[in-house]
């Protein structure tokens, strides 16, 4: 079917006064284009009403709106799900930002348009993906405090949900505390462990199946349709839309602190052994000494602070004050790290005098007949010190349990993928829950060290994330960071020669393979960034509104003026994240860079098809620049590795380069912050000057 | 189901939290108000430079933010509003908002016109004074809504009205009234976030007397890069690079006379601020005072590469007092080293104040522990959400607004 499409083209925001707009509308001369009009102000009632009309009348499928950026009057310009709508940002990359002789700001609006025509006629309206039989039943990994709160907020929101337990019991290590700090004020009390009325809330829960003494046996599917087999001595499978990992942690072990005495003398003890001992009512001597950061903040041991042992040896500290009044309690510690309200509780226990705190480092502990010395660099003194108590606890520290045991059936491996020091966490500081694979949210100590009351935060958080991504897949739209599209890859597997690229390549496990290597991909883990799209060389993966073709369309629609006018053209791939709105606000600060650049928004610059690279350079455009997200330890791309591949695919980019005879300078990468918009100018006028002293692409009017 | 809902929920406040709980409660399908007081989003975040431990721009989130509002029609947002009256009870509360005078109407395109025109200057509050800014101006580069507003204090109306003769949209009203509707909605989320401690109390400091004595998120807009020194970092006095930087932990937090409670962030926030310092003028010389250093978790990777700064300088213990050179505006900062066990005194071009977190409190009646945190449970379907109920860095107020968001949705109790 013919597509009609609409032109509208704003004259307002300074727009008419820079470019001949009427010259601009000579351009729409397909004869797809039904209507091309200009208006004063387009995003105006009337602009709107005018637009909406025409769409009616004339039964238009496409419009372009060339105008102000595509970050602006986004509640104007949003027209029934059928109509498929380009802006053409015609404020910010043309009128404002070009310095420019007005026929080079005139040459790039109306490749702009050509560009955005092109893309029009080469995409189509995505039809969203939805799986059959999407499960509302979450399925959560871990009986602990973790576990157990993302069960119960779960079932609130009216989710079944599964709670699987390796442990014949539940409640993980929460349920062997005696007690409790308290985080709210007053904090003169202890309070009981929350995890038992948690549990008997839970138990009593009819939306909450709970299997004790059970693994994981394998997940395989994908979100919406997670296939869970259990095993407890038979298998039991459970479809499960979504999957929370609160798999919890392991103490650090404290054999590996025998320079601390653990293991020499049957005195020390770990901040564990020592709440066993309280809650099973043993005796307590009187005098006791407590190591902080027994095992942690230690490069031989856990680089981390593992956060919650400040606070608990100041809890256990109030079990020996409270038990023998003539008691005694020191604390060595090299920082205490009670944050925001548990300071409260710190002041409580700091108000207590035969409470001792000394910062200081432990050099020696050892048995000396019913005694313990521990030896102190006593750094607060600057002094030695030597302490002769009766008890030594080591306050040790977390490690994450790991998130193996959920057995994906996936090919990036069984568990999440783990960040520095075995945690699964997001890397991404606005965005906690951002996880590798779509559907699969860690939560707890699994995810990060943390305490009690920020476990019972982060399940409600992660529960809410698995929730999401159920409803997301019931729209067939896919999760953050693209949350809401409606687009995903489609396969024209006749091309395909298994050559694993895409399988490889692609950050969030989306295709499992066949032993041969062909992809089966898994749409609903798909989060959309195109970087199998741009892996492919074979040009089988494609959207439905980004496709190899349409974006070789785009490129091919730039009129590339020959040698002779000394017009060179570079194409820009800006990555739509980060770098476009830096040219949008390089643009509104009044910053301008060369009218030679023609600027193709991406998703991810790992969706950057070497096919482009070569088409632009075939056309005889002098230079490619690639701008993206920055990569690295710290890296800001969304995609994870999306902008790094820039880097690894470069090589097999210089070889197509190099078969064509061309300089390797002709591409260049460069990484931007979203607040690096001082750098756009520079970074265009110094490749400009780049291109300039290696001259014109030979292939330019070929 | 979820779905079976029908009215809204309130999310008051959209700064970090407020955003992140509007964004996932509507991704998962229910319709969500959220309100800011300010003419635009982002609240206090939207003013830092940048996040530890990654140093990275809080922009770059605030856009993927942004971009999951603009394509989500199930948010409405209202700026320059607050909710002043709440009544009811879960699933069906009544909150009454009261929209400021919308000077500057929504259809504004953010031309920038009108601003050439403005004669009259303000003091810009979004770089806390530092700067001027024309009474009708754009609040900031990631101002979103992308609009001009007019500050009321400043502007002269009618007597001048050349912005409004110059407008090509007719798109400021200068005649604009208040506005108070109200709204009915299943639960209520608080998310008025924290405003800094006034450093001007804690008399030793001499806050209010030096100019070259800062708070910390003045310290942001004066390094950041659309700050007051476009991206250098100034000081207030002759708008120079300082090279000699002395910051004071705990200016007011974990003090009975001032912040009885630890404010949580203000250690990782200087030693980020140092560390940026160190990367952009690696000849300058840092040196922090502190009780205790409170980086959890991870983060010690952060504080051990400023331990490893030979430029960076830790030094436990308190500052006593700060005094002026008043030739050149530098500081004479005299503490005590108490792992030294002696006093020091050292001069500084600038001295930034780790100052803590006080909490935003709603217009309408709210219940609050003695430290003034909005209590964590507010009562049935009003769930109050990160630094309004207790001090939290950026990451974990996102936790916590995410965990709320799942709370609002909750039908069944």
């Amino acid at each position: 079917m013919e597509k009609k499409t609409g032109i509208y083209i704003c004259s307002g925001c300074g727009i008419g006064k820079s470019l001949k707009l009427e010259k601009l509308k000579q351009i729409a001369v397909q004869p797809s284009v039904k209507i091309c009009r200009l208006h004063g102000s387009l995003c105006s009632v009337d602009g709107f009403e005018q637009i909406k009309n025409d769409i009616d009348t004339e039964k238009l499928d496409n419009i372009v709106i060339a105008a102000c950026s595509p970050r602006e009057k986004t509640d104007i310009f949003s027209f029934p799900d059928h109509i498929l709508m380009e802006r053409l940002n015609l404020r910010e990359h043309v009128v404002w930002g070009l310095e420019a002789e007005d026929d080079d700001r005139q040459m790039a609006a109306e490749d702009y348009l050509r560009i955005a025509l092109a893309k029009l006629k080469n995409i189509t309206n995505p039809v969203p993906y939805i799986s059959d039989n999407i499960s509302n039943t979450i399925v959560v990994v871990g009986g602990g405090i973790t576990g157990i709160t993302a069960a119960l907020e779960g079932a609130k929101a009216g989710y079944p949900v599964h709670l699987v337990e390796k442990e014949d019991s539940l409640g993980g290590w929460s349920a062997s505390l005696h007690k409790q700090m308290p985080s709210a004020p007053p904090y003169n009390e202890l309070i009981e462990p929350v995890i038992h009325a948690k549990l008997a809330e839970a138990l009593a829960n009819p939306d909450i199946t709970i299997h004790k003494s059970t693994r994981i046996e394998s997940i395989a599917g994908q979100p919406g349709n997670f296939e869970v087999v259990l095993q407890n001595g038979q298998s039991e499978k459970i479809e499960a839309g979504a999957i929370v990992a609160a798999m919890g942690w392991k103490p650090y072990d404290a054999n590996k602190l025998s320079h601390l005495g653990y293991g020499k003398s049957d005195k020390v003890l770990t901040n564990i052994e020592f709440e066993e001992k309280v809650k099973s009512q043993s005796d307590l001597p009187q005098n006791i000494l407590f190591i902080q950061c027994a095992g942690s903040r230690d490069k031989n041991h856990l680089p981390y602070c593992s956060t919650y042992c400040c606070g608990t040896s100041l809890k256990q500290a109030r079990y020996i004050r409270e038990k023998s009044p003539d008691s005694s309690v020191f604390i060595i510690y090299k920082d205490i790290r009670t944050p925001g309200m548990y300071e409260g509780f710190y002041k409580e226990v700091q108000a207590d005098d035969q409470v001792f705190f000394t910062k200081g480092e432990v050099t020696a502990v050892e048995d000396i007949e019913n005694k313990v010395k521990v030896s102190v660099k006593d750094t607060l003194l600057g002094d030695d010190i030597i302490l002769t108590v009766d008890m030594v606890v080591l306050a040790t520290g977390m490690t994450p349990a790991g998130t193996t045991d959920l057995n994906l059936k996936y090919r990036l491996g069984k568990g999440l993928p783990e960040l520095k020091y075995d945690f699964s966490d997001s890397h991404f500081i606005c965005f906690p829950y951002e996880s590798r694979r779509t559907g699969i949210y860690a939560a707890g100590t699994v995810r990060a060290p943390m305490d009690i009351a920020s476990c019972m935060e982060d399940a409600s958080g992660a529960m809410l994330k698995a929730i999401q991504c159920i409803e997301f897949m019931k729209r067939g739209e896919a999760v953050h960071p693209r949350s809401g599209d409606k687009s995903y890859p489609d396969l024209y597997m006749d091309r395909c020669t298994d050559c694993k690229r895409c399988t490889e390549e692609c950050p969030f496990g989306m295709y499992d393979e066949t032993e041969k290597g062909t992809p089966l991909p898994n749409f609903n883990r798909c989060r959309r960034c195109g970087i199998c799209m741009g892996s492919c060389p074979e040009r089988v993966i494609n959207f439905a509104d980004y496709s190899i073709n349409s974006v070789s369309a785009m490129i091919k629609a730039v009129v590339i003026p020959d040698e002779f006018e000394e017009k060179p053209r570079v194409l820009a791939f800006v990555c739509e994240n980060d770098a476009y709105p830096a040219f949008d606000m390089a643009a509104r600060r009044g910053l301008k860079w060369s009218p030679y650049v023609r600027i193709i928004p991406v998703r991810c610059l790992g969706s950057i098809n070497k096919v482009w690279i070569s088409d632009a350079l075939s056309c005889g455009y002098d230079g490619i620049l690639q701008i993206g997200c920055k990569p690295g330890d710290n890296y800001q791309c969304h995609f994870i590795h999306g902008s790094e591949l820039t880097r690894t695919r470069g090589e097999n980019i210089q070889e197509t380069l190099q078969s064509m005879m061309l300089e390797p300078e002709r591409i260049r990468t460069e990484f931007v912050e979203i607040t690096d918009y001082r750098k756009i100018p520079e970074i265009i006028s110094e490749y400009m000057e780049e291109i300039e002293l290696i001259g014109p692409n030979p292939f330019k009017g070929m | 189901m979820v779905l079976l809902e029908n009215k809204p929920i309130l999310v008051i406040g959209a700064g970090i939290s407020g955003i992140t709980s509007a964004v996932e409660i509507a991704e998962v399908g229910r319709e969500v108000i959220l309100i800011e007081k300010e003419p635009w989003l982002g609240g206090n975040v939207v003013k830092m430079n940048n996040y530890f431990p990654k140093l990275c721009p809080p922009a770059c989130g605030l856009e993927i933010n942004f971009r999951r509002i603009r394509q989500n029609s199930r948010i409405t947002t209202y700026t320059a509003t607050e909710a002043i009256a709440l009544s009811g009870s879960k699933g069906h509360f009544t909150v009454t908002l009261r929209q400021a005078p919308q000077l500057v109407k929504n259809n504004c395109t953010a031309c920038g016109k009108c601003v050439d025109v403005c004669p009259v200057e303000r003091p810009d509050d979004f770089n806390y004074g530092f700067t001027n800014s024309k009474a009708i101006y754009l609040p900031h580069d990631m101002a979103f809504p992308m609009k001009y507003s007019i500050d009321d204090n400043y502007c002269t109306k009618s007597e001048c009205a050349k912005c409004v003769n110059v407008c090509e949209y007719n798109a400021i009203d200068l005649q604009a009234t208040e506005k108070q509707f109200n709204v009915e909605v299943e639960s209520v989320i608080v998310a008025t976030g924290w405003k800094n401690y006034d450093a001007g109390r804690i008399e030793n400091l001499n806050y209010n007397n030096f100019d070259n004595v800062i708070s910390n998120i003045e310290f942001e807009r004066l390094i950041a890069p659309g700050g007051v020194g476009e991206g250098q970092l100034v000081r207030p006095s002759d708008r120079k690079i300082p090279k000699e930087i002395v910051f004071v932990q705990c200016a007011g937090s974990r003090d009975e006379n001032h912040l009885p409670y630890c404010s949580a962030v203000c250690c990782s926030a200087s030693l980020k601020h140092a560390l940026t310092i160190q990367q952009k003028y690696p000849d300058s010389k840092i040196r922090i005072f502190y009780i205790d250093l409170r980086v959890t978790g991870r983060n010690e990777d952060f504080l051990n590469k400023v331990q490893d700064n030979k430029n960076i300088e830790l030094i436990k213990g308190k500052v006593a007092k700060i005094e002026e050179v008043k030739e050149t505006k530098n500081l004479v900062v005299e503490a005590e080293d108490i792992l030294a066990g002696k006093k020091v005194r050292m001069e500084a071009e600038l001295v930034v104040l780790a100052t803590g977190i006080v909490p935003n409190i709603p217009l309408f009646n709210t219940e609050r522990n003695e430290e003034g945190f909005l209590s964590a449970d507010q009562g049935n379907g009003i769930i109050s959400v990160a630094c309004c109920k207790k001090p939290m860095d950026v990451s974990s107020s996102v936790k916590d607004a995410t965990a709320a968001a799942l709370k609002a949705i909750q039908s069944k109790n």
